[in-house]
Formats: structure tokens, C-alpha cells, sequence
């Protein structure tokens, strides 16, 4: 599904992913964890297009095919969903035409006749239910005036929508208070299937009290540093980060 | 310089074949006017973003009245306006108001229309005597001043006090510059009565391929608690060029609603006066500029507040692409008795090209001290955040650029309170997007 081989990456000429490895198959949910500033988000930019980061070196394969040359929208397409740590409000946007853009735009992509208004309330009504999401937020402007947890909700019906095969979930927990955090959490989890797969982006390991990962890596310094199961979250949540980092700064001073 | 000579034998030509006392007085003066100040140049503070004396080195002509044709009536067709149907439409022909293309569908007990010179031979003789040429008074530049020179054919509304008026009036404005670069100068004037509501939209449209200049002026009055809504839409010719001033002056607790769309179109200036002549009005100004090419929108507003208690509120938008130019000047004057004078202005830009300019300038003239006034202007570009996010749902950029334009535009659109004309310009506006 998405094999990551040795990519680096600079933001404004500085390097902030030093040569990452990672190898996801389908229906497999990975999460990442780390340290703040380690780059976690940096790798889910990277791996979504934003075009404010600069590979230097490596590749990233996506089903096959070269992820680094296509257009953020084509990754998009492609199948590839990122859901933002902090989605942007856009005023003047409806939510539900955004949304039936996006479906339509994928499925031009694909050959497919744009969805009719039917079939495409009908769809809506149905992944609503399943994120557990009301009328009322997507009839409102684009995340316009939502609070953290319904721009969190929106951004996993949009997933619910777009039916991606890779969803990357960057630090869909933060923010958020238990109860919301359930809701967010329920919804990923109707959203496994056995090809689709998942990389989860998360500082704390409660998320992961929800959504069971089948691998735990955690990124320090731009690289992956230590890779598991999902008692590595459990071992980390007990020490703190310390536990790793330290030995690893130690090693370096060596 | 554009021919002197020809507006002397035109106007002297008018005087004699037009001999109405109080039109020649008028045109008298005001030709007095244009023959000393010519055209403004840049040189002039008021005209300062727009050069149209330059537009003036093609020798423009008035039109001779024609034919109607069948060319002249598929022409109004296409820039006829959604729900014309229950609408008065109302058209200009080369600038003369021409009552036999024209269809008034509300009773005369609701709207009065008349061809100017009739209402003066009228029993509205004394309200047309008191009211028109009052824009004189304020804009005392030569181009207004050639209109000024050369009322005829201009067009009269009468709106009997407490009229609700059901149907809104539509006006065309046709130019014909399909022989000639061709000079049309549309007059009117409105009379709305107390307690009255009144819609009016107008929109143009330049037939053939020589230069076209439109050079409106439009008065109109609102008596005491009346209500009045007025949209311009423009959306013509690179060809077709214009200068409009719409003069509103307001009387007691009267409100005003007017929304100025600029799409399509060569150099465009238009000036919007409020005159506050007495208290307690209310005012809400919009406009919208969506321009590309070498389209040229100037707008000017100027509202005066002469008496206490007034409520006003702007809102300019505009877009600027490839080498377009757009321009706002807002002027607020708060004269010494306009106590308790709330005078709002906001000029919001994004310009999306190197070539494309845009200008703001607000300008607020305070000589009364117990006032709330405040203005506000932004350029910038399209959100790339917002951009980023719409791509990585799968939104092609280019589309998601057109996204982002319609939401700016929508704030102004949704102040377009008659309904098909609000559907009407959501098609022009997507149309105008889409096809770039």
C-alpha cells in the first residue's frame, strides 16, 4: 500500500525528517508516536503534498505508483486522505457541496459518472449515521464557527465519504475531551476494512486505548526509532518518552 | 481631445429642437460647465485612478434614433433579467428612453413612468423642476456636466406614497456601436413617495464591435420612511465603456439598499452619492468587482450626512486578475449638525495577478463631534491554506480557486434581496469564473 524509503525533508532549508523507513500493507493501522518537534506532522505533510515541504531525497510508493510526483489533489484521488490536525475554516463554502465536489472529482478521476442528488444523500445519510455527525454542522460553512471537536467529526465523515484506501490521521485526538474523542475514535474504527489502511499521528497513547494499531513506531529527530506492537505505546505511556530518547541522545554523544 | 465642435453644434442643435424652458435652462449651464472644465484628467484628485479624457481621442458620436429590428430585439433578449415576466422593463435606446420597446406591467395607482419631457408638461412639472439636475450641486466635473448638457429623452418614475410596488423595475440599456464609437447619455429621475417600496435594477449592453461610452445620470428621491432597492449590473463589452452617477437623496427615516455588481467591461467609473436631507435614514452600500482582462471598475461613493442620526454601512469587494484595475474611494462627510452620524465602510481585495491593481481610498470628513465612523480596507490573496485543505480532498486547484472566489463574492451576493435577480447574477457570477 505505501512503502516510505529513506525520505528527508527540509521546511525552510531546515532538515526535519532524516531518512524514514516505514512499510504499511493494506488493512494494516500503524501509528506513530513521538516527542513534540520530532516530525510527525511534517512526514503526514510530506506525504500529502504541502508544498511549503522539500524532499531532498528518498521515494515514497503509493499502490505502485511514485506518491512525490503527483499533484495534492491527484495523491487525493489516488486515495490517499489526510485528516488535519487543524482543519481550516472556510467561510462561503457549504460543507455539503465541498463535500459532493470532492466525491465527484474522485470519481471523475476514476472514470465514474458524477454521483446524482439521490444517490448522493442517500450516501450522505448513511456515513452521517455511522460518524455520528447532524445535518445542521454540514449545512453550515466549511469547519466555519465548529467547535475542536466538530471540525475533528468533520474531518472523519469526510474520510467516511472520500472512502480512501490510506487514511493518515494527524493528532485527530488533540483537542478533543473524552466524550468527543469516543465518537471520533468509533468512527475510525467502522471505518477499518480489510484494505484500508491507517497511520494514526499521536503524541499520547490514549487514542490508541480506541483504535487498537497493529505496529507502533516512535519518530524522534526526524527518524524512527524504535518500532513495536502495540504494548510499545503501553511501555511509553508508563516511562515517557525519556526511556527511548535518552538512550538514543546517549548514543549519539558517544 | 475629443470634438469640441460637434457637442457645440449638437447642443445648439438640441436648444432649438428641443425647446422645453426648463431643459434649456439646464442644459444651458451645465454645457457653460463642460465647454470650461473639458473632460476630468488624472490631474483631478477626484479622478486620479481614472483616465477617461483618454478614451475620448476616438471621436464619439451620439446615435440617430433607429428602427426597431429584429437584431434590436434579440439583443434585449439576451440581457434580459430572470422574472422579467412580473417585472416593468423598462429600455434605453443609445441613451433616449424608448417607450415602445418598453412594457409596464403595474397599474399607473403603483408606478408612474413617463418620458421626462411629458412629466414636465405634467402635473409633476414642479417636482421634476425641484429635483432634477440636483447632482450638479455635488459633482461638478465635465463629464457629468456633458449629460447635464444634453437632456432629452431621459425617463421619469413616480412611485404614489404608501405603494408597495410589487413588481420591480427592470432597466436595459442598449448602445448601439455597430456604425460609429457611439456616446449614450441615459437621464432619469425618481420620485419615490412616502412610505413607498421600490426595486430597480439596470443593466447594459453595447451591440456591435466601435467603442461605446455610456455617461448615466440617474436621481433619485426618497421621501420619508420609503424604501428603496437598487442594483447595477454590469457585465458588457471590453468595448463598452461608461460613467454613472446615481444621486439618492434621503429624506426622514428613509432606507436604501443598493448592490453594484462589475463583471465584464472596458473603463467603468461609477459614482454613488447619498445625500442625507434629514434624519434618521438608514443606508447599506455593496459592491462587488469581479475583473479580469483590462476591465477598469471605479467606484465612488460619496454619502453626505447633513442631519442627525443616520446609519450607514459600506461594503466594496473586489477580485483583480491578469491586468484588470479596481478602484474604491469612499468619501463620508459629517456635517456639523449630522450628530449621532454611524458611518461604516469596509474595502475588502484580493488581487491575483502582477498586472492587476487595485486602489482604496477612503476619505472621511468629520465637523461634528458625537459620531461613530470607521473604515477599513484589505488586499490580499486567496487563503493557501484554504486552498491546501481543498486540494487535499481531491479539488482540482484551479476549481478550488473558483471555490474560494464564490464564497468571497457570497457575502455581497446574498444582499441581492430580490430573488431572481439574485439567481440571475449567482449565474452570471459562476459563468464569469468558470469560463476564464
Amino acid at each position: 500500500m505505501l512503502s516510505i524509503k529513506n525520505i528527508h525533508a527540509n521546511v525552510e532549508g531546515k532538515e526535519i525528517l532524516k531518512g524514514i523507513n516505514l512499510e504499511i500493507k493494506p488493512g494494516e493501522v500503524h501509528a506513530i508516536m513521538g516527542p513534540n518537534g520530532s516530525g510527525k506532522s511534517t512526514l503526514a505533510s510530506v506525504l500529502a503534498g504541502r508544498e511549503e515541504y522539500e524532499v531532498t531525497e528518498g521515494e515514497v510508493l503509493f499502490s505502485g505508483k511514485d506518491l512525490l510526483e503527483l499533484s495534492i489533489e491527484d495523491r487525493a484521488r489516488e486515495g490517499l486522505f489526510l485528516a488535519f490536525q487543524y482543519p481550516v475554516e472556510i467561510p462561503g463554502v457549504s460543507t455539503t457541496n465541498f463535500i459532493k465536489a470532492a466525491v465527484n472529482e474522485k470519481r471523475k478521476y476514476q472514470g465514474l459518472e458524477p454521483l446524482d442528488a439521490v444517490s448522493f444523500l442517500k450516501m450522505m445519510k448513511e456515513k452521517m449515521a455511522m460518524v455520528e455527525i447532524g445535518q445542521s454542522l454540514l449545512s453550515r460553512s466549511i469547519n466555519e464557527g465548529f467547535s475542536g471537536g466538530e471540525k475533528k467529526r468533520n474531518e472523519i465523515f469526510q474520510m467516511a465519504m472520500l472512502e480512501p484506501k490510506l487514511a493518515i490521521l494527524d493528532e485527530t485526538d488533540s483537542g478533543l475531551d473524552i466524550d468527543a474523542l469516543r465518537i471520533v475514535a468509533n468512527g475510525i474504527n467502522k471505518l477499518r476494512t480489510p484494505d484500508r489502511s491507517i497511520l494514526l499521528i499521536t503524541h499520547y497513547q490514549r487514542l490508541l486505548d480506541y483504535i487498537q494499531p497493529d505496529y507502533v513506531h516512535v519518530l524522534y529527530k526526524g527518524r524512527i526509532v524504535k518500532s513495536g506492537t502495540k504494548e510499545l505505546a503501553l511501555e511509553l505511556e508508563e516511562k515517557g518518552y525519556d526511556f527511548i530518547t535518552e538512550s538514543i541522545d546517549q548514543s549519539a554523544n558517544v | 481631445m475629443t470634438n469640441v465642435n460637434y457637442f457645440k453644434d449638437q447642443f445648439s442643435a438640441l436648444q432649438t429642437s428641443d425647446p422645453n424652458e426648463l431643459l434649456t435652462g439646464i442644459r444651458k449651464e451645465n454645457f457653460d460647465t463642460f465647454s470650461r472644465s473639458g473632460l476630468p484628467t488624472l490631474r483631478q484628485e477626484e479622478w486620479k485612478y481614472t483616465n477617461i479624457s483618454s478614451l475620448f481621442d476616438k471621436d464619439y458620436e451620439f446615435a440617430a434614433d433607429q428602427e426597431i429590428s429584429p437584431y434590436l430585439l434579440s439583443s434585449l433578449e439576451e440581457i434580459r433579467i430572470n422574472g422579467h415576466q412580473n417585472a416593468n422593463e423598462l429600455v434605453f435606446l443609445n441613451g433616449r428612453y424608448s417607450p415602445s420597446l418598453s412594457a409596464v406591467r403595474s397599474p399607473e395607482s403603483q408606478l408612474v413612468v413617463l418620458p421626462l419631457e411629458e412629466a414636465i408638461d405634467s402635473k409633476y412639472k414642479a417636482l421634476v423642476a425641484m429635483h432634477l439636475g440636483q447632482s450638479s450641486s455635488y459633482i461638478k466635473d465635465g463629464i457629468h456636466a456633458l449629460n447635464t448638457s444634453f437632456i432629452h429623452g431621459g425617463l421619469f418614475l413616480y412611485i404614489p406614497k404608501g405603494q408597495q410596488l410589487l413588481h420591480p423595475v427592470y432597466i436595459y440599456h442598449l448602445s448601439d456601436a455597430g456604425q460609429q464609437h457611439t456616446l449614450s447619455q441615459p437621464r432619469s429621475l425618481i420620485y419615490v413617495e412616502a412610505q413607498a417600496k421600490f426595486q430597480l435594477a439596470e443593466t447594459y449592453k453595447t451591440l456591435g464591435t466601435c467603442e461605446s461610452f455610456t455617461n448615466e445620470v440617474m436621481e433619485i428621491v426618497v421621501e420619508a420612511d420609503a424604501f428603496v432597492e437598487y442594483y447595477k449590473i454590469q457585465n458588457d463589452g471590453p468595448n463598452a465603456h461608461q460613467t454613472n452617477t446615481t444621486h439618492i437623496r434621503q429624506m426622514e427615516k428613509s432606507h436604501v439598499h443598493t448592490v453594484v455588481l462589475s463583471l465584464n467591461g472596458g473603463m467603468v467609473r461609477n459614482n454613488l452619492n447619498l445625500v442625507m436631507d434629514a434624519r434618521g435614514n438608514e443606508t447599506h452600500l455593496y459592491g462587488l468587482s469581479l475583473l479580469r482582462g483590462k476591465t477598469h471598475v471605479d467606484n465612488h461613493t460619496m454619502i453626505d450626512n447633513k442631519m442627525p442620526d443616520c446609519y450607514s454601512n459600506q461594503l466594496y469587494k473586489s477580485v483583480a486578475d491578469d491586468a484588470s484595475t479596481s478602484i474604491f474611494s469612499g468619501r463620508i462627510i459629517v456635517q456639523p449638525d449630522a450628530q449621532k452620524t454611524n458611518a461604516y465602510q469596509s474595502s475588502k481585495n484580493i488581487l491575483l495577478s502582477e498586472q492587476a491593481s487595485i486602489n482604496a481610498k477612503p476619505q472621511l470628513e468629520i465637523f461634528a463631534d458625537d459620531v461613530k465612523c470607521s473604515h477599513g480596507c484589505t488586499v490580499g490573496q486567496l487563503d493557501e491554506e484554504a486552498l491546501y485543505y481543498l486540494r487535499a480532498r481531491g479539488i482540482p486547484k484551479e476549481k478550488a480557486e473558483v471555490l474560494l472566489l464564490h464564497a468571497f463574492a457570497a457575502d455581497i451576493v446574498d444582499q441581492i434581496k430580490l430573488e431572481p435577480l439574485q439567481k440571475y447574477t449567482e449565474k452570471l457570477i459562476y459563468e464569469h469564473l468558470t469560463v476564464s
